[in-house]
């Protein structure tokens, strides 16, 4: 291959060494941290191994709070973000090219829009309309642009959609609403779920807009922020370590489902190749 | 529009239509409109509103200025405030783009099939922590007594251990560390679909290897340079948390500048003025990326 | 009159484009009808206007004496075989065929019940739970058949089925789908770009070029007696000379050509002075001819395609004509003569040329 000197390929690999070092190791000590004894989270000194930092987190009230509410923002940001999401990439699959290429500059600038810019506006704007902030209004503010993310999710499935099926369907006599319920709809459905996990993790993580849009409610993201300047103790590391590693297992068990839904696809052909050559043998 | 409804029906097009109108004039549009709107008022009680003291003004956006003396090089506070962002914001870009393009460059070519794979899985691993969390693993590194100093003191490099706090050093190193990904993956797609035989018949020419990259590998990664820098000025410029948890009330960033207005001036007006214009300096470095690099929307929203 | 399709005057313009000209045919019902033509010349637009995937700009469309215009897919009693096939992956074999029926709020044990019966019918008796990918390519095709049965519609609408199989298999649709039409009765409307399969399965071919009808017949009116310079070059080989008529008598014309003065039959009635063509197909084409009231023309051996039972000899083209001449050969035993180079002399009877005027030909 290529004909690189070893000296610089040695430099590409220390430096490389010393990348990884620097992307993971604050997570790993920020994980450590969560069994030292010291009140304050750190692992220079090492006073002690605990685990009585996560009984201090069960313990949080607050805590459990700021959870309950992500996860009821989170869930309300799917239920508008999904729907909204998918009528969008329809309808920007169906129209005609000029119209497209402006439809989706104005989709995708909420992506381009800094949260707390997307907080801003939503607040001032329901403001005007006599609501105050909170929890609600922080939904509406997550979801203008989450609805983006699901948006681009399934617009990338549905160009890959077979319109015939559609045809086909409604050929055979299906109303408009049949077909999409049983051609359409659960063709996209791969996407749709997805698209409800990616709004649901958008929404649970995001600080930006939630931060102008709460009015005093506390999500789990507001809690750890006023945790670490006031009252900061390996509480947090431990609910840090619980997050990663619920979102290192999810995306381990999302890699194996796609690894068995592709290995059954293959599967499949195999057999339709067989059945192939089969009917080849009858015939001839 | 008819072709919609022959091939949804009427009712499911009325439906479509409706909810993303919903979305895109409710949702984006009108608070966005509102927003500037807003910022043209003057801060009066909600009692006053409409009243004879409640008229337009430029009064909020020359605020920011007012007061800058060119000549000895003074500014008002809030101005330095954001001087000091987008001075800040483009050094994290251009640090982000220094520290991932090796790193790009091993994983999309050098690296084998299998070896590339598991080098992108630690990569994906810190992107699904939460930024607050990324930001909060400095916190404890960068601590007076955190383990930075501790290991510095303890290999000799160090006399005194160092506040890395209260200075704009944690503030740049977080924000490169929270948004670097936003640049790595830009680039090694970018990067990926770059042919070797090119590099390969440079190399037969006798072209040294910085020849090869200047010439060659960074004139074909140029569009995932220009996303990869969107995305981290972008997120740099409008980072709250990061000056938040890294920073010290002398390293302020303009989106605290921002809250301070809304939350503790109370001034939604100035306050909406400065989103605005923040809004507009990320509009500005969009606009520009997208000149010099010659890329387009649909490249940058994947 | 039942089930009968009727196109009147049927035009499609796409924007400034007209896909489909000006085109009138009475389908009658229980009719095996093909559309036969290059592709891009209209027949899947003619097939999306019948099924009601769009409504022609000019003319009407009426099935059963009914017009059409406005009635949804949903709402004809038609049903379309795509080119795709479009079976639905995400579904059972026989929730496939059932569709239709679900559709149409059938319940499940009746639907069940009728996939089975279309199953035997098609040959893939118990095959109602395999997935759509598991099956051969014939056998999806079946399906897809089995799928539009089950809807009963009065009218199925094909659109080149079989261009997705090998030619053995597609050989033996051919016959398979004959068969299915014959039994069940109904208006097959077929389109394809292959005139082997038209003529085999047709009782009346629409052979089309550019949006409009060039001829309608059975198979073998088009194939022996071609109306249009089109046809005769589209549909099976034909040998060209051009000319113009000199004399024309008792039902022949003599046309005066840069390779000789050709007799051949004036179907069109033609007059002298005008801008003719003459066809001759390569299997009427004879060495050597004999008979003193043979057409001959004599040019050089271009090569010889050895086929087995038979050989096509090639004489390079004749002056003012691009294409080369063919002949068609019986096996004798004494091929071996004809060597490249050599000249020949080759001709044909009156009868087996054709006078059509001078037109469009089909390309190569
Ligand atoms: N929706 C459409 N818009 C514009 N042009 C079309 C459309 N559908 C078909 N055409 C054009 O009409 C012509 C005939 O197409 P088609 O009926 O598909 O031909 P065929 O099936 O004979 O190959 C083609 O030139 C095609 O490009
Ligand atoms: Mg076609």
């Amino acid at each position: 291959m290529t004909t690189r000197t070893s000296a610089s390929d040695l430099i590409l690999r220390l430096y490389l060494a010393i990348f990884f070092i620097y992307l993971l190791l604050p997570l790993a000590v920020m994980g450590i941290a969560t069994f030292n004894t010291s009140k304050f989270p750190t692992v220079t000194p090492w006073l002690g191994t605990t685990t009585q930092w996560f009984g201090a987190l069960m313990a949080d009230n607050q805590m459990w709070v700021g959870l309950t509410n992500s996860v009821i923002v989170g869930i309300a940001v799917i239920l508008i973000s999904v729907p909204i999401g998918v009528a969008a990439a329809m309808l920007l699959d169906g129209v005609h090219r000029r119209a497209k290429s402006m439809l989706y500059a104005v989709m995708v600038s909420p992506l381009l829009t800094p949260g707390v810019i997307i907080g801003i506006s939503t607040l001032v704007f329901w403001d005007r309309l006599g609501v105050k902030g909170g929890l609600h209004l922080s939904v509406i503010g997550q979801s203008s642009f989450i609805i983006a993310y699901v948006m681009l999710m399934v617009s990338a499935r549905l160009q890959r959609f077979d319109r015939t099926l559609e045809e086909a369907a409604l050929d055979l006599g299906g109303t408009h609403m049949q077909v999409f319920r049983r051609i359409l709809f659960p063709y996209l459905k791969p996407a749709v779920f997805a698209g409800a996990v990616l709004a649901f993790f958008q929404s649970f993580e995001n600080y930006n807009t939630t931060l102008f849009t709460r009015g005093t409610d506390v999500t789990l993201t507001v809690y750890i922020a006023s945790k670490v300047r006031t009252g900061l103790t390996p509480a947090v590391n431990a609910l840090a370590l619980i997050l990663i590693a619920i979102t290192i297992a999810g995306a381990i068990a999302y890699e194996i489902s796609r690894r068995q839904a592709a290995a059954e696809a293959a599967a499949a052909k195999k057999r339709a190749a067989e059945a192939d050559t089969m009917a080849e043998l009858k015939i001839a | 529009m008819s072709e919609l409804v022959k091939r949804y029906g009427l009712g499911i097009t009325t439906a479509m239509v409706l909810v993303t109108a919903f979305w895109l004039i409710v949702m984006v549009v009108l608070p966005a409109l509102v927003m500037v709107e807003y910022s043209f008022h003057t801060n009066v009680p909600v009692t006053k509103r409409g009243g004879p003291e409640d008229y337009y003004t430029l009064d909020n956006y020359l605020s920011l200025v007012r007061g800058t003396d060119w000549s000895t090089w003074t500014f008002p506070n809030d101005f330095r405030v954001f001087l000091r962002t987008i001075w800040g914001a483009a050094l994290v870009t251009l640090l982000s783009l220094v520290v991932c393009y090796p790193v790009a460059w091993y994983v999309a070519k050098l690296a084998k099939p299998q070896r590339a794979a598991m080098l992108l899985l630690l990569l994906v691993i810190p992107f699904w922590v939460n930024e607050i969390l990324r930001t909060f693993a400095w916190y404890i590194i960068l601590a007076y007594q955190g383990p930075l100093n501790a290991a510095l003191l303890g290999i000799g490099i160090l006399e005194k251990p160092v506040r890395w706090l209260s200075g704009s050093g944690g503030v740049l190193i977080g924000m490169v560390y929270a948004f670097l990904l936003f640049m790595m993956f830009p680039l090694i797609n970018a990067i990926e679909t770059l042919d070797m035989n090119q590099v390969e018949a440079a190399e037969d020419l006798g072209a040294p290897w910085w020849q090869i990259h200047r010439r060659i590998v960074i004139p074909h990664a140029k569009p995932g340079i220009a996303v990869g820098c969107i995305m981290v000025f972008v997120l740099a410029a409008s980072s709250y948390i990061v000056p938040s948890l890294l920073g010290s009330p002398g390293t302020r960033w303009f989106t605290e500048t921002i809250y301070v207005w809304f939350f503790e001036g109370q001034n939604w007006p100035r306050g909406s003025a400065y989103a605005f214009i923040l809004l507009g300096l990320c509009v500005g470095f969009i606009m520009l990326m997208m000149r010099i690099f010659r890329v387009g929307l649909a490249d940058i929203a994947k | 009159m039942s089930r009968d399709v009727e196109l009147d005057h049927v035009t499609m313009r796409f924007g400034d484009f007209t896909a489909v000209n000006d085109v009138s045919l009475h389908i009658k019902a229980g009719e095996f009808f093909s559309f036969l033509g290059p592709s891009g010349c209209g027949k899947t637009t003619i097939l999306r206007m019948i099924s009601g995937f769009m409504d022609p700009t000019g003319g009407a469309i009426r099935i059963g004496g009914q017009d059409m215009r406005g009635i949804g897919p949903n709402k004809r009693p038609t049903a379309l075989i795509f080119q795709n096939l479009a079976l639905f992956p995400m579904m059972s074999v026989a929730d496939n065929i059932a569709f239709g029926l679900e559709m149409r709020g059938v319940d499940k044990a009746a639907r069940r019940k009728r996939a089975e019966e279309l199953l035997d019918l098609i040959a893939l008796p118990g095959s109602g739970d395999k997935r759509i990918d598991e099956l051969s390519g014939g056998q999806k095709q079946r399906v897809a058949i089995a799928r539009a049965l089950a809807v009963e519609p009065q009218v199925m609408l094909l659109d080149e089925p079989l261009s997705a199989l090998d030619l053995k298999l597609r050989q033996h649709m051919r016959a398979e789908l004959r068969a299915i039409q014959r039994r069940t009765g109904l208006t097959f409307i077929y389109i394809t770009h292959d005139q082997g399969e038209a003529l085999t399965m047709s009782d009346r071919v629409a052979v089309m070029s550019r949006g409009r009808i060039e001829q309608v017949g059975p198979s073998a009116s088009i194939y022996d007696a071609p109306e249009t310079p089109f046809v005769a070059t589209f549909v099976g080989e034909n040998n060209v000379f051009r000319g113009k008529v000199t004399a024309a008598a008792d039902g022949l014309a003599r046309v005066e050509t840069p390779a000789g003065v050709l007799l051949g039959r004036n179907a069109r009635g033609m007059s002298v002075g005008s801008d003719a063509l003459i066809f001759v197909r390569p299997e009427r084409m004879r060495l050597d001819p004999a008979d003193a009231g043979d057409n001959r023309v004599t040019r050089p051996v271009a090569h010889l395609d050895f086929e087995g039972s038979f050989a096509n000899l090639v004489l390079s083209a004749p002056e003012g004509s691009p294409r080369p001449i063919l002949v068609q050969l019986a096996n004798d035993g004494r091929l071996g003569s004809l060597q490249p180079g050599a000249e020949r002399t080759v001709g044909f009877a009156p009868a087996d040329g054709l006078v059509l005027p001078a037109g469009e030909l089909a390309k190569d």
